[in-house]
């Protein structure tokens, strides 16, 4: 019974971790550009079949080494290529904004499987991390552990950034007010795109994690992965780090706990978990009183 | 008196010319159906466009969707280009008035009336019931809400119980419920003809609609809600009332599209579809209700037509490179979402419009800083040319 | 030469005289969401002193200095001594050297005092927080409290201080003294007073009292455009003129002659709520 809880807590949280690391960015994303970027999915797959590619031609640790500085290194170009072509054109143009960033997230996926094929390729682990760990006579797989731990480290380094350095500093009032932060002779443009490399990033990164975590990767894991990244997001609050981990959470947990009563029941209630919060909430998508 | 500003505001001038334009449109409305009507009657062949002539099967069947996609693109437009809502769980309606119709006529034993009328009573009550719940919040959560629900309800129909739904392959109609008229290859005009008449249905819903006083109190909601909400009134419910009835129009149009396809499918509940109806929308232009009826007839028609497209000799011949991406319908769907965006913004609709502005001296448009940053670096280069320094 | 040094050299070759205007706003036109807020705003400011921009609610003025900023498309010219600020965007407009104080304050309420200043430094000058807090020296105290814990007035102050921090050329402050209680208003207008001396002012207010102690030069707006300049004082000092332009009857305190009193007697008629 407890180790089963535990098993269940494990992977919950591991759902979590993957969540958090798409989730955080589309926060700050939205946060600072009031930008609802759908594109973030493709970004999560080009970094998961660039780290795959890598893996492929280069073996071992070394191998997967790389691996990790090809879908980070992917994820933020990507991210910074649309932010400087597709978004920032479109700044005055709110809802067509949406529409491109919807229209890319359709199209990359859609290339990827062009290039690499619709079926899934598989990620073969080393030992060390196909391996489980036992805690508390569970046996956990060490991928989620990994990604918890990738998880919290991303947490604490944006945390850091924003609260220790000055471009940290911008986005935190960026988010409040980017109209005053301009006025005061920033350019927060450059902050802009700053943050959508920075979720680019952390996408790619989960576009690595996720690719292990399942064993293997799939054109459309991407846009899966987004659908709860928008819960997360919207459940947590925009542009707040510490709600979007909390949402995370919550979200990976019960949708861990509903599965094992019943299948697919892990997916409806966080619909329910959606609808139920958006109901109850006296505060808009920011925090700001309602 | 600013020079720019018109003796006459617009809406006055669009007022006095309505009154011949009505009769004018309605005429037009008019010729327009008496000749799709007449379709099925004509040899016509459009090679290149369609694989047979006009009144073959298999051109009557895929001019039926178009129809039928037509319809489905004016109820979302309804909600999006009127009343300004984005929602991404629209396909569910469609899904619930395929697979309700289908599973009562094949479990239950019903007859198609019943079973359709059926449907259509789901998709009225879910619509009220999702509606109310959904418009609690606005704008983004609202998006968020409506594409959970839309999963939720793909989830069902893929996995929930395939033994009802048929899982991913769907569930075929039983033949011997349909009655005679619509079955069979023959009788493909006729539900041609039943595809004509839900567009028109939609057609007629939605122009009554935008021209009725709770219609204009949706496109009120649309451009300012804060307007609405001082004189009173309550946006919420304009918002719910056009949810429902774009809502039950898009359970009709489940329940033609099963009868076209002689099943049920699952491609109608994923996010693809309603997007899908987005791009109909953008493409035709929001708002605009013939060029939403022509971005649906488009989008259907390159949706159907796709597969003769990558099979055909010209792709094939493609390097690779180009070739296995033109293949994926996605990849252009998406790329189309951002080339409209980027080239087309406002959608087809507003082609004529552009078409005259060609040719015509840019005059009272709307100054901005670039515009007038570009007037003057343009006066300032035409002036060098007429006189160089030197 | 990199864009911002060939705009410093710009405004160095132009840099005004004492007399002529330091900012010059031709035919300004905006439009936002469909209705004209201006049709074509004409008004000079002078490079020194404060020039007070009045009117009734609602009649352009905040839309004005929003548009001197370019946080709006216009139509026009707004030259800032010499500069056409209507192809810059609005952060290079501020680093030219024009600082804004909005009128709902936008402090970010979630930084600290302190790094609502930080941000506020400027990017080549050393910032004068031996100014700042020598005009505020609540802002020292509170430094490390988050800013949205301030009370109105101290965000006031903070507002004022942030612009102060680098070697501003023009300030466009709006209705600073708003929603106050006389305490804090008193001493902010004691602070404009000390900043008018340093840097001229764009000053948008609806309180006729601090127009009266500090504003040379008055702009006055009706229904978005400009229905009255002239010298501040003699426009106070005219009851029926400021009855028919601004909807209020502003009786003199003092003689219209006397000059702006001494530190000391206008903390007591403040205090004295002689508004």
């Amino acid at each position: 019974m407890v180790s089963t809880l535990i098993l269940l807590s494990a992977t919950g949280l591991g759902l979590a971790a993957l969540y958090f690391l798409v989730a955080s960015g589309l926060s700050l994303i939205f946060g600072l550009m009031d930008v609802l970027n759908f594109a973030h999915g493709a970004f999560v797959a080009v970094g998961g079949y660039a780290a795959w590619t890598v893996a492929d031609h280069v073996a071992g640790g070394f191998g997967l080494g790389l691996a990790l500085i090809a879908a980070v290194a992917g994820g933020a170009a990507l991210a910074a290529l649309t932010e400087l072509f597709i978004i920032r054109p479109l700044y005055a143009r709110p809802l067509d904004q949406v529409l491109a960033t919807v229209g890319l997230g359709l199209a990359i996926p859609a290339l990827l499987q062009a290039v690499w094929g619709a079926d899934p390729r598989t990620w073969t682990l080393p030992g060390w991390l196909a391996g489980t760990v036992n805690l508390l006579g569970a046996h956990i797989p060490t991928v989620r552990f990994v990604l918890i731990a990738a998880a919290l480290a991303l947490l604490g380094g944006l945390r850091l950034l924003l609260a220790r350095t000055r471009a940290g500093l911008v986005v935190r009032a960026g988010v409040e007010n980017r109209e005053m932060v301009a006025a005061l002779g920033i350019d927060v443009h450059r902050a802009f795109t700053g943050v959508f490399a920075l979720g680019g990033a952390a996408a790619g990164l989960a576009g690595l994690l996720d690719g292990l975590y399942q064993g293997s990767i799939s054109p459309g894991d991407g846009t899966s992965l987004l659908i709860f990244a928008f819960v997360v997001v919207v459940l947590g609050r925009m542009g707040s780090l510490t709600g979007t981990a909390v949402a995370s959470a919550a979200v990976g947990l019960v949708q861990q706990f509903a599965n094992y009563l019943s299948p697919n029941l892990g997916d409806e209630s966080v619909v329910i978990l959606l609808a139920a919060v958006l109901l109850l909430r006296r505060r808009d998508l920011k925090g700001r009183p309602a | 008196m600013s020079p720019n500003r018109p003796l006459i505001p617009a809406r006055a001038t669009s007022a006095i010319a309505s009154s011949g334009g009505t009769a004018r449109r309605a005429a037009l409305v008019v010729l327009a159906l008496v000749l799709l009507y007449a379709i099925p009657y004509s040899t016509v062949q459009l090679p290149g466009v369609f694989d047979g002539p006009l009144d073959s099967p298999g051109t009557l069947q895929l001019l039926a969707v178009c129809l039928v996609f037509a319809g489905l693109a004016l109820s979302y437009d309804l909600l999006f280009g009127h009343t300004g809502i984005m929602s991404f769980g629209h396909g569910l309606f469609v899904t619930g008035g395929m697979y309700v119709t289908t599973i009562l006529v094949d479990h239950a034993g019903y007859s198609l009336l019943i079973s359709a009328l059926a449907g259509l009573g789901v998709g009225l009550v879910a619509a009220v019931v999702l509606g109310a719940v959904a418009l609690r919040v606005d704008g983004i959560g609202f998006a968020m809400v409506t594409l959970a629900f839309g999963q939720a309800v793909s989830l069902l129909v893929v996995s929930g119980s395939p033994a009802l739904t048929g899982g991913e392959q769907g569930q075929t109609l039983n033949a011997a419920a349909v009655p005679a008229a619509l079955s069979g290859i023959r009788n493909t005009a006729n539900l041609y003809w039943l595809a004509l008449a839900y567009l028109a249905l939609c057609a007629a819903v939605v122009w009554w609609l935008t021209t009725s006083i709770p219609g204009r109190m949706m496109r009120a909601v649309k451009e300012n809600q804060q307007r609405v909400e001082v004189l009173g009134l309550n946006p919420y419910l304009f918002k719910l009332l056009a949810f429902v009835i774009a809502g039950v129009l898009a359970t009709g149009g489940g329940v033609i599209y099963l009868l076209l396809l002689g099943g049920a499918t699952p491609t109608v509940s994923g996010s693809d579809f309603t997007l899908g109806l987005l791009v109909m929308v953008v493409l035709g232009g929001a708002g605009r209700r013939w060029g939403v009826v022509a971005g649906g007839v488009l989008y259907a028609y390159a949706d159907q037509s796709l597969t003769r497209l990558s099979g055909s000799s010209s792709v094939a011949s493609l390097p690779g490179l180009l070739r296995s991406p033109l293949q994926q319908p996605l990849f252009l769907l998406g790329v189309s979402f951002v080339a409209v965006v980027f080239f087309l913004p406002g959608g087809l609709a507003t082609l004529p419009a552009r078409l005259r502005a060609s040719t015509m001296p840019m005059r009272g448009m709307p100054i901005t800083r670039r515009h007038r940053a570009k007037r003057d670096a343009v006066n300032a280069k035409s002036r060098e040319e007429v006189a160089p320094r030197g | 030469m990199t864009y911002q040094s060939s705009v410093d050299q710009v405004v160095a070759d132009r840099a005004p005289t004492a007399t002529e205007p330091i900012l010059r706003v031709s035919g300004l036109t905006v439009t936002l969401g469909g209705s004209a807020i201006l049709h074509g705003v004409t008004f000079d400011v002078a490079a020194t002193g404060v020039t007070a921009l009045l009117g009734r609610n609602g009649v352009g003025k905040t839309t004005t200095v929003k548009s001197v900023l370019g946080l709006h498309p216009i139509g026009g010219v707004v030259s800032f001594a010499g500069t056409d600020l209507s192809t810059l965007p609005t952060h290079r407009i501020a680093r030219l050297g024009i600082g804004y104080v909005p009128e709902d304050r936008a402090v970010f309420a979630g930084l600290t005092v302190e790094e609502n200043l930080r941000l506020a430094e400027p990017a080549r000058a050393a910032p004068r927080y031996d100014f700042v807090y020598e005009l505020f020296p609540v802002l020292r105290e509170r430094a490390r409290q988050p800013a949205g814990t301030l009370s109105g007035g101290e965000q006031q102050m903070l507002a004022l201080g942030r612009v102060l921090l680098g070697p501003a050329r023009l300030l466009l402050i709006d209705e600073p003294t708003k929603g106050l209680s006389p305490k804090y208003a008193g001493q902010v207008a004691l602070a404009l007073g000390r900043i008018a001396q340093q840097v001229p002012i764009l000053l948008v207010e609806q309180n006729l009292a601090v127009v009266r102690r500090m504003a040379r030069d008055a702009v006055v707006l009706d229904m978005g455009r400009v229905v009255h300049t002239g010298d501040a004082r003699d426009l106070l000092a005219d009851p029926s003129l400021t009855n028919r332009l601004l909807g209020v009857s502003a009786a003199p305190v003092h003689s219209t002659t006397a000059k702006p009193a001494p530190a000391a007697a206008p903390a007591a008629d403040l205090e004295a709520g002689a508004w």
